[in-house]
């Protein structure tokens, strides 16, 4: 299945939930809200014909003061940041990516951890660079800056420069479960 | 002890010990921290960070060429595979195709970067578990291996070779032949260490079962890269969604069944294999022509345009001082690394620096494994099997 097919299936099934629809160079995109995250990503895990059973990354992106140089206007969002989730169906061999929209102040996203281990890692990469919180994560502390670092480095409005005293180190990193490690 | 009576239970209390972040067997900076029950680990977890640059940061305040430096440092054990990729994903973005010769040497270069990826992940990880021979084995022929990248293009280890479009320059003369030559030798090298180890009776029986992970987690982490294959699973992008014209080469996906840390090592031993004779392909086939792009919005004009015409002074100032500049959009661009799966998300506002890049590092998936697996090992297997899974703090932290 190419990935307009599975964008128009996804379409067909949200309808308007679907806060945008994208297509760039054959990669297919849509972006939701953050309460239809988790049964979209499992619907399309379970669907047969598509079976993205496979979450291979979690990035984010900020979008403050993004204006695309070709005139076409700031591109009509009215959410800040999205978090984007690329999946993979290692059966069908195809792609798809599935974007949530998160608005400023409620910066918050319905985890994953349990449904795909690798999105505990990820996820606390997401809160910590952009300070976007995962509901139901167990373990959700920053992973790439030391604990007491101050903002959130990848926000468009943190300066590049700015510079932060390196604190001790954290003396337990130990969870209470150790899968949640 | 046949006397029947019974040795009462030893008091002991749980120890917390930490490896790292700064120790040999982390071969980088990594922080683990476990809690011990006698020797047998009960619970652990990892912390990363130690090497965090601000990578991702960096990309969006340069222009889109002056990345494939950066880039050159996240694996830095196969450096020129990072820039091939992040070449390949802006030719994505900008819709256009590196022409067939630059693209077979961009082919070359990679698998000789995930030779030595290899190579050097075998070698520290027996050097972990005892065995210093098989390490001067491999970084010999690692050697040889910059020579060739020296002879290529000046550098030996972050190369910066490729364009976006193409790669800097062509091979010089007699340079096939070279390689040619270092790759049989390689070959040799990597079977005068495979049989050192493969039915060696201490290696098997440190390293089978030591850190093994299932299909099951693997999935479920994203695993990628000979650490997925030793499960079992034959997930290859090189094979899955071909680029570069790896579609044309006759290569095998090496797989085994267990996972563990064993599993692990023969993959990357038949991977060295599969690379060479990748290699050998694409030297016989090398296609003539080009290696950049004719396109002047995207290639640098040759020297002599650039000193003796108007047009090419001004489109090579265009380019430096202005960059190349993709359309408004976004990309998940994927090609296969040492480690594995390698992608690039890039968004793009339509001007010369990249809005957004995210880097999916095969390492840190792969990684995130990592307390599950030795949950109820040894400490010792935990070396074992931390040195198998290649984890390359570069990469890791961005």
């Amino acid at each position: 299945m190419t990935e307009r097919e599975i964008m128009a299936r996804v379409q067909a099934k949200l309808g308007a939930k679907v806060l945008q629809a994208y297509e760039f160079r054959g990669q297919c995109a849509v972006t939701i809200a953050p309460s239809e995250l988790r049964p979209l990503l499992t619907w399309l895990r379970d669907d047969s014909d598509i079976q993205t059973d496979w979450l291979l990354d979690v990035g984010g992106v900020d979008y403050l003061g993004y204006s695309p140089t070709d005139g076409s206007g700031d591109d009509d969002r009215e959410w800040r940041y999205e978090v984007a989730y690329q999946l993979y169906s290692m059966r069908h061999n195809h792609r798809f990516r599935v974007k949530v929209a998160v608005a400023e102040p409620n910066l918050v996203v319905p985890s994953v951890w349990d449904l795909w281990g690798i999105a505990n890692w990820m996820e606390r990469e997401v809160w910590d660079l952009y300070g976007i919180r995962f509901e139901g994560h167990p373990n959700l502390r920053r992973i790439l800056c030391h604990d007491e670092f101050v903002g959130h480095a990848l926000r468009k409005d943190y300066p590049i420069n700015k510079r932060q005293k390196l604190t001790s180190p954290v003396e337990n990193i130990l969870c209470e479960k150790a899968e949640w490690a | 002890m046949s006397s029947g009576t019974t040795v009462p239970p030893i008091p002991s209390e749980l120890m917390t010990i930490n490896v790292g972040p700064s120790h040999p067997a982390t071969h980088g900076t990594l922080r683990l921290q476990l809690q011990l029950d006698g020797e047998t680990i009960v619970n652990s977890a990892c912390e990363i960070g130690y090497l965090h640059r601000g990578f991702e940061k960096q990309c969006e305040t340069v222009y889109y060429q002056f990345v494939i430096p950066y880039a050159e440092r996240l694996n830095y054990m196969g450096p020129v595979h990072n820039s091939n990729a992040w070449c390949h994903a802006c030719e994505q973005m900008l819709g256009i195709e590196a022409p067939p010769r630059a693209q077979a040497l961009r082919v070359i270069t990679s698998e000789m970067g995930r030779i030595i990826d290899h190579a050097v992940c075998i070698g520290t990880n027996l050097v972990d578990i005892g065995a210093l021979t098989n390490f001067w084995y491999m970084y010999n022929y690692r050697e040889k291996i910059y020579d060739l990248y020296e002879e290529l293009c000046g550098a030996r280890m972050m190369v910066n070779y490729p364009r976006i479009g193409g790669v800097s320059q062509d091979a010089p003369d007699g340079w096939f032949e070279k390689l040619l030559r270092v790759v049989d030798e390689m070959q040799e090298a990597v079977g005068d260490v495979r049989a050192l180890v493969e039915r060696n009776r201490i290696f098997m029986d440190r390293t089978i079962g030591a850190g093994a992970i299932s299909k099951e987690l693997a999935l479920s982490h994203g695993v990628t890269g000979p650490c997925l294959r030793a499960t079992g699973i034959p997930y290859d992008v090189r094979k899955a969604q071909p680029y570069w014209g790896y579609d044309k080469y006759q290569f095998d996906v090496p797989t085994a069944e267990g996972g563990d840390t064993y599993d692990r090592t023969i993959v990357r031993f038949q991977e060295m294999y599969e690379s060479c004779k990748i290699i050998r392909q694409a030297v016989a086939a090398m296609p003539g022509g080009p290696v950049m792009v004719d396109d002047h919005l995207v290639a640098l004009p040759e020297k002599d345009k650039v000193y003796n015409t108007m047009e090419g002074l001004i489109n090579h100032f265009k380019l430096v001082m202005h960059g190349i500049q993709p359309p408004k959009g976004e990309l998940y661009s994927a090609t296969e690394g040492g480690c594995g799966e390698l992608g690039f998300y890039i968004v793009s506002d339509g001007s010369a620096k990249p809005w957004r890049v995210r880097i999916r590092p095969p390492c840190f998936a792969n990684y995130s494994t990592f307390p599950k697996i030795i949950q109820g090992a040894m400490v010792a297997d935990a070396i074992a099997a931390l040195g198998s899974i290649n984890i390359i703090a570069g990469e890791l932290d961005r």
